[in-house]
């Protein structure tokens, strides 16, 4: 446990805010260059992951829970997201037999 | 401290063979592992709670269901249409212009020291219960109705219809 102590004492804050930026770029550059709509949500799972890393590091940085709470709810958020965008995509495959989301263009009309 | 960096650079070689595999299953399996790279975060943190529950939802729900969908479907091979270079050139430097956006305000950031004292009991269940429980009830209760209406959507969502099926 001192060990583990010893470990944030050590790692600045700055790295954690620079590790966190990079994961939720990486996000936006996967929602940007794909176009299966599965590896799409992944990309948003992996922003989300971001967010959460951010949040538990701030916490645990300024002594305070609220921010792991935070995380919690964003875990419960992404768990019924999950849910209801897994089963719009088996929609969509269904009627469409692809995931490919340039069909879904067809949308606006 | 040299397990940080390490941990770190395997998180985000991870993260960038999930948007770059061509095949889905091998994505799911990359994300799986980046998901466990977070959860050793977690533990560095010394959030002890988040690191189960981050075990547990993310590594065994989540990606659960993503292998389960992506089987359903029978997507486990490379039907991708690729998008044009073009495109492909434009997302990831539209990306990078984000990412020296982010880096350049952290730097405009004069982030103070880390806490003194790092409260190591910080992340116990025992803690976090007793905010979850007092402060943050009236969430907590939210979202166990935005629990019970989601799986009620996806119910009705994935459901097959009748009357479509039949005319």
């Amino acid at each position: 446990m001192d060990n583990i102590s010893a470990t944030i004492q050590v790692v600045p804050l700055n790295h954690y805010i620079l590790l966190s930026a990079i994961i939720f770029t990486i996000g936006v550059i996967g929602v940007l260059i794909r176009r299966n709509a599965i590896i799409i949500f992944m990309s948003i799972e992996l922003m989300l992951n971001a967010v959460n890393l951010l949040l538990a590091a701030f916490s645990a940085y300024s002594g305070d829970a609220s921010g792991q709470v935070f995380v919690f709810f964003i875990m419960a958020l992404a768990a019924a997201e999950v849910a209801i965008g897994l089963a719009i995509i088996v929609m969509v495959y269904r009627n469409t037999s692809s995931i490919d989301i340039n069909i879904l263009n067809r949308l606006k009309w | 401290m040299s397990l940080f960096y390490f941990v770190a650079f395997l998180t985000i070689l991870f993260s960038l063979l999930v948007i770059f595999t061509k095949n889905p299953v091998y994505s799911v399996l990359y994300l799986i592992a980046t998901f466990f790279t977070f959860t050793i975060h977690y533990i560095l943190l010394n959030a002890q709670f988040l690191a189960v529950v981050n075990f547990i939802v993310y590594m065994g729900a989540i990606m659960v269901l993503f292998l389960f969908v992506l089987m359903l479907m029978n997507l486990n091979k490379e039907t991708e249409p690729v998008k044009s270079n073009l495109i492909k050139i434009i997302g990831v430097i539209a990306g990078g212009t984000l990412l020296v956006t982010l880096i350049g305000s952290i730097h405009a950031l004069q982030t103070t020291a880390a806490s003194a004292t790092p409260n190591s009991e910080i992340g116990l269940v025992a803690n976090l219960g007793k905010v979850l429980f007092s402060e943050f009830l009236l969430p907590f209760e939210l979202s166990s109705l935005l629990l019970l209406s989601a799986m009620v959507g996806a119910v009705l969502l994935a459901k097959k219809d009748k009357r479509t099926q039949n005319g």
